[in-house]
């Protein structure tokens, strides 16, 4: 009996304290807002609220509902909305051996862009420019890029993952080549696909989240129980292939899965830029190149980090809002940059 | 025929194909078990396709059995724990630790969606002590020197418990002493453990002195084989290499030491060249 320490997986404190932290992103984010109710008000809400416990509070009804009917559902989706992108950017990373690589890598982006457009304006209106019609049509058009650009990177050859990003490259010019003609042919459309594609969580609601929790947790649990073979796959395809792990339906099933996983985040609250790339490289810092450790790092510090971005977002300029898509890139630019900066030599 | 007198590797008309191009074979060819055995030839002439086809790396016609097991009925995983493959410069990523890295090697043991178990980390230990690195294994190995990777790119293939053991150069890129100290090593393990070793090697006379039996690759056939001082003769090099060599019998080992042969005409230098001066001058 070896009394070993695994090398490679992570400790089980590291898991319970990343689960902690997101825990209290929750609270925090929920505990505040633009609306005047204290945090101790809110805090005391969302403690009356989970099953079980009965607690008194003088929140009044209309108080209690703005925090489990408006705010509870907005930070809890923001949570898992950041969860997928941060753990879909990681897995992609792994996929092709990218360090920029990101979920909108193979079109995601772009497809959802056309497919909202599309639904927005004049040209598809007999669908009705309903939220859940819009956000069918947001998920669908990402399936249909990634797929377009998934087939022809493999028709073009290689079992390596330059082809498909230079078709994914590809995929996402038509797209949006064919996005900018229809948002030509009906300029009142622009506005509104451009309120949506910004990232929104304002519209938030249970129903949202409903639609992603099922596709958050399947997809996050294969990507995290794939994560040791992607770590096999940074060997090299031919390594990887003389240790019984093959390579080509590996990175089938990861780019199938997170692919899912981010169309439905995109379709629920549009295009959140860099959290795919910040925070696993932010994590990747701390824990070194393996995805053992990363991939479920991810998901907890995805959800850390888009809870606060959010609450950002809604008090920063209160009770104006700024869309949460360009406060990451605000906050994930220059943080990006400084990342590059001190870890040139881990990146090489 | 025993279990034991059973070849290693059974391969018979053995061809691998890049379109219509044939770049190997077709070729038999057999391994026992215990033997190592180099595969030499000049660049382009198959070594490495020979080697890659036998691990599954390349697509292959022709019958591949290892101890009696026909490869083509087994899958990847299956196939991963008969065969080890050390490429000739394994990716090291940065900031992997070497047990991290020599970990991996336990893939083909674990489930696709499942993880190490004890006795995986046994065999982890196992494998950094036969290769004498426990005090590394907490390094990082994209800092480790040369032969520090080729050390660690070996306990990683043992990981795998594999009962062949491919090696595609396993000395490129080393110098003469660390050559000597990684073959040496290769050597003790595969008598200790009864591994059998196919290796892909440059170095004529390091292939003569630690390889039972030499394979000679030409355009994809095997043109020679058997012990190297069969395999290893001045006619032979100077034909499928076209270097000029002398053989010399070192303890019945051939040591091939190349010499540069004297020009019958040795060209004069332009200088010297009258008429060449001349015409220099005019133009």
């Amino acid at each position: 009996m070896t009394d070993r320490a695994h090398p490679t997986r992570l400790p089980p404190l590291a898991i319970t304290a990343g689960a902690a932290v997101t825990l209290a992103a929750v609270v925090i984010a929920t505990a505040f807002g633009a609306v005047g109710i204290s945090p101790g008000q809110a805090v005391a809400v969302l403690v009356d609220a989970l099953p079980g416990i009965e607690l008194q509070h003088d929140a009044s009804p209309t108080v209690a509902a703005i925090i489990t009917e408006v705010r509870l559902p907005r930070v809890l989706l923001a949570a898992a909305v950041g969860a997928v992108l941060a753990t879909a950017g990681g897995a992609y990373q792994a996929t092709f051996h990218n360090p920029l690589a990101d979920p909108y890598l193979l079109g995601v982006a772009s497809g959802a862009g056309l497919g909202v457009t599309f639904a927005i304006s004049d040209t598809g209106s007999s669908l009705g420019a309903t939220g859940p019609v819009i956000t069918a049509a947001a998920f669908a058009g990402a399936l249909v890029a990634v797929a377009l650009a998934y087939s022809l990177g493999r028709a073009a050859g290689g079992r390596s993952g330059a082809s498909l990003i230079l078709a994914g490259v590809a995929v996402a010019a038509l797209f949006a080549a064919l996005q900018t003609l229809l948002l030509q042919r009906d300029d009142e459309a622009i506005r509104d696909v451009y309120a949506w594609l910004l990232g929104r969580f304002n519209t938030a609601s249970w129903d949202e989240l409903a639609l992603l929790a099922p596709f958050a947790a399947v997809t996050l649990s294969v990507l995290v129980g794939s994560s040791r073979r992607l770590d096999v796959l940074a060997l090299g395809d031919d390594e990887a292939q003389s240790l019984g792990v093959h390579p080509a339906r590996l990175r089938l099933l990861v780019v199938v899965t997170a692919t899912l996983a981010t169309a439905a985040a995109v379709a629920v609250s549009g295009l959140i830029a860099f959290v795919g790339i910040v925070v696993p490289h932010a994590i990747r810092l701390r824990t070194g190149p393996s995805y053992r450790r990363i991939l479920p790092l991810c998901v907890f510090g995805g959800a850390t980090f888009l809870c606060l971005a959010d609450l950002g977002a809604r008090t920063l300029l209160a009770p104006a809002e700024i869309p949460i898509g360009v406060l990451t890139a605000i906050v994930g630019a220059p943080f990006f940059l400084l990342l590059l900066r001190t870890s040139r030599v881990a990146m090489s | 025929m025993t279990a034991r007198h059973r070849p290693a590797v059974y391969a018979a008309g053995l061809t691998v194909r890049a379109g219509k191009t044939v770049l190997l074979g077709p070729t038999d060819f057999i391994a026992g078990t215990g033997d190592w055995i180099n595969v030499i030839g000049p660049n382009g002439a198959g070594k490495s396709t020979l080697l890659r086809a036998i691990a599954g790396l390349t697509s292959h016609t022709g019958r591949l059995d290892v101890h009696g097991v026909c490869l083509a009925t087994l899958d990847l995983r299956a196939r991963s724990r008969l065969i080890g493959f050390v490429a000739q410069h394994p990716a090291m990523p940065a900031g992997m630790t070497v047990a991290q890295y020599v970990l991996l090697g336990r893939a083909p043991h674990i489930g696709p969606f499942g993880s190490e178990s004890a006795h995986d980390l046994e065999r982890l230990d196992g494998a950094l002590d036969q290769l004498a690195l426990a005090s590394l294994a907490e390094r990082r190995v994209d800092t480790l020197s040369g032969g520090e990777r080729q050390r660690v790119s070996l306990a990683r293939a043992l990981a795998q418990e594999p009962a062949v053991l491919l090696l595609d150069e396993p000395t490129a890129a080393l110098d003469v002493g660390h050559q000597q100290d990684v073959l040496e090593l290769i050597d003790d393990l595969r008598r200790r453990l009864g591994l059998t070793v196919v290796s892909t090697m440059h170095d004529l006379t390091l292939a003569a002195q630690y390889g039972d039996h030499l394979v000679l690759l030409a355009d994809g056939r095997i043109v020679a084989e058997g012990p190297p001082i069969q395999v290893l003769t001045g006619p032979q090099i100077q034909r499928y290499y076209g270097a000029h060599v002398d053989v010399i019998d070192h303890r019945g080992h051939p040591v091939v030491v190349p010499v540069r042969t004297p020009h019958t005409d040795p060209p004069e230098r332009p200088g010297h060249l009258e008429p060449e001066g001349d015409r220099r001058a005019t133009t």
